[in-house]
């Protein structure tokens, strides 16, 4: 019996990188709640992602490997994640705040009789409860909470805990699960990728982001072209997103990706709550906006009071000159 | 085709960082001064999908029901404003101190009991606790294929199809009817009741249920039966002071940021 499961998640270059955080989040808690830790990974051609798992902090991995389960579908991924709970049958379930885990997460904890707690930020121990800080009202409040039930579901917001340095000389024990036929009400018929120009903005050393005080889509243009002296990506607040002036995809927030860069240069963003809950993490912010009462002021470095139109131009030429 | 949305009333999420407040022995959001609470965002899209499917439909209804204590009433009365016909609000003591399961399940019987709709639509979460989670537990305990965080909805035939916002894109999904939905901000604004519509709908009953309404105990629902529970409410604090970089013209306060990123090593 392990303490803790993992659903971790895999993309080309092997486990995520909020797989590897989850796993780390798992060794440093199990050490407290006595028991091992467990990975779980369901998919389609995992067995290379499955190897790095005993390096990464797992004594075990299941592995519910199927051409059906290539992509993320509510009706497949549930009876197969629900199996595996019950046959690890952990104390603690931790999944990612990913599109998998916010739709996951609730669900399968429903269906083991338990309950969620989403989008945690700090992962406490304390008796054979794990206390979770959670951010609620936009990010306005945090909450502490424990999930009285058994298994405790938790979902962990991706960079809020470190990875384990990798230790080749660790080895996972692998468990094959049988995968049935899955039943599929809800189907997934297509998948429109979001134009993956430049940099991820979840990868980036640096993001560039424009809120609802750019006045209009036209200046994500100038936007984009500071980001490419930077090598940065570009983000966008979610008023600017609703307002269509930038893609979803590029939305910095509570909503939308959480970003934790070296540089997170916000501009025109007023530091709305649920904005800074998805940059807040960043190292250092840089606001320009031409309200000073503006909240990002107050979680900056460093500030420009000015009208971002002037400031811009001048801005990308001095970087430029200074990268040069 | 016949909808039923679940709403919730909140402390307006566009409160200024500066108005809010927590009372933290309480565990509880202070309510700010002079302003007033409104219907959780992304529930009022929630009302928005429902009316245009019913719209798209060309018949059926359009039935909001929502759990909490008096306020909750506004978050019906506003719902009914938009458009929709009939509203429940589930009101009892015993629900006082519940969590999202009490809450969903609460939610689930209100929904058998009415009688389950072709389309059930939830907003992705309420903007105060932000857990969004009541949906796919009420999906789960009546059995309902769902799909979550969406952008866009449409009849098509006698199924429904969704675009679901993901990390990298869009999914297109396809449901059964009956279902459960969870709407994104992507979604697009939601209609804003005029003054006559908000006059009809001050006048519209709105049904009032109990737990022994809905076959529920006491025990099951509210504090007695929540699986969660919070040990803790505050604010979280900035520890970071400013430094505004100052200059005669737009040349100079960018060249004084470089500068500034630079002695800080952040270049």
């Amino acid at each position: 019996m392990a303490s803790i499961l993992v659903f971790g998640e895999t993309d080309d270059a092997g486990l995520t990188a909020p797989t590897l955080e989850m796993l780390g989040a798992a060794a440093r808690l199990s050490s407290d709640l006595g028991g091992g830790v467990a990975l779980a990974l369901i998919g389609s051609n995992i067995a290379d992602a499955a190897s790095a798992a005993g390096p990464a902090g797992a004594d075990t991995v299941y592995t519910a490997d199927s051409d059906s389960l290539a992509s993320y579908q509510t009706d497949s991924y549930l009876p197969v994640a629900q199996g595996i709970v019950e046959q690890d049958s952990p104390s603690v379930v931790l999944l990612s705040q990913s599109s998998m885990g916010r739709d996951l997460a609730p669900r399968l904890a429903t269906r083991l009789g338990t309950a969620a707690i989403m989008d945690s930020l700090g992962l406490e121990v304390d008796g054979d409860r794990v206390k979770a800080t959670r951010s609620c009202y936009g990010g306005n409040a945090r909450q502490v909470v424990t999930v009285q039930t058994d298994p405790q579901v938790i979902t962990v917001r991706p960079k809020s805990q470190d990875p384990l340095e990798a230790d080749d000389s660790r080895s996972a024990e692998g468990i094959s699960v049988d995968v049935a036929e899955p039943t599929l009400r809800a189907r997934t018929t297509g998948k429109e990728q979001a134009e993956a120009e430049g940099i991820r903005l979840e990868d980036a050393e640096i993001v560039v982001s424009g809120g609802r005080g750019l006045g209009g889509p036209e200046a994500f243009a100038d936007l984009e072209s500071l980001a490419g002296v930077l090598t940065a990506a570009v983000g966008s607040s979610r008023a600017a997103c609703d307002l269509g002036w930038y893609p979803p995809s590029q939305q910095v927030g509570l909503t939308g990706t959480v970003v934790s860069p070296t540089l997170y240069v916000a501009i025109a963003i007023s530091g709305a709550s649920q904005h800074m809950a998805g940059c807040g993490g960043s190292k250092n912010i840089v606001a320009i906006n031409k309200d000073p009462d503006a909240p990002i002021f107050s979680f900056s470095r460093f500030g420009i009071v000015d009208d971002y139109k002037k400031v811009l131009p001048a801005l990308e030429a001095a970087f430029a000159e200074a990268l040069d | 085709m016949d909808v039923i949305v679940c709403v919730k009333q909140i402390p307006d999420p566009e409160t200024p960082a500066a108005a809010f407040k927590v009372d933290e022995a309480a565990m509880q959001v202070l309510p700010a001064q002079g302003i007033s609470p409104v219907i959780s965002p992304f529930d009022a899209q929630a009302v928005e999908a429902a009316l245009r499917i019913k719209d798209a439909s060309g018949d059926g209804t359009v039935n909001i029901i929502s759990l909490g204590p008096d306020s909750a009433r506004d978050a019906i009365k506003h719902s009914l404003a938009m458009g929709a016909d009939e509203g429940y609000h589930l009101k009892d003591d015993a629900f006082d101190g519940g969590d999202a399961w009490t809450i969903a399940l609460a939610l689930s019987k209100a929904i058998q009991h009415l009688g389950v709709p072709d389309v059930l639509i939830f907003g992705r979460q309420a903007a105060d606790w932000d857990q969004g989670t009541v949906g796919s537990i009420v999906a789960e305990l009546l059995d309902l294929p769902s799909a979550t965080v969406l952008r866009a909805v449409e009849l098509s035939g006698d199924s429904i199809t969704v675009s679901r916002v993901v990390a990298d894109g869009f999914e297109n999904i396809e449901l059964p009817t009956p279902c459960v939905l969870t709407i994104s901000n992507e979604f697009g604004d939601p209609r804003y009741p005029q003054l006559r519509q908000i006059m009809q709908a001050a006048r519209k009953q709105v049904t009032e249920l109990t737990a022994a309404d809905l076959g529920l105990e006491a025990s099951e629902v509210g504090a007695a039966g929540a699986r969660i529970q919070m040990h803790a409410l505050f604010q979280p604090t900035s520890d970071v002071e400013v430094e505004i970089i100052e200059g005669d013209s737009p040349e100079e306060k960018a060249a004084g940021l470089v500068n500034a990123l630079r002695e800080a090593k952040i270049l």
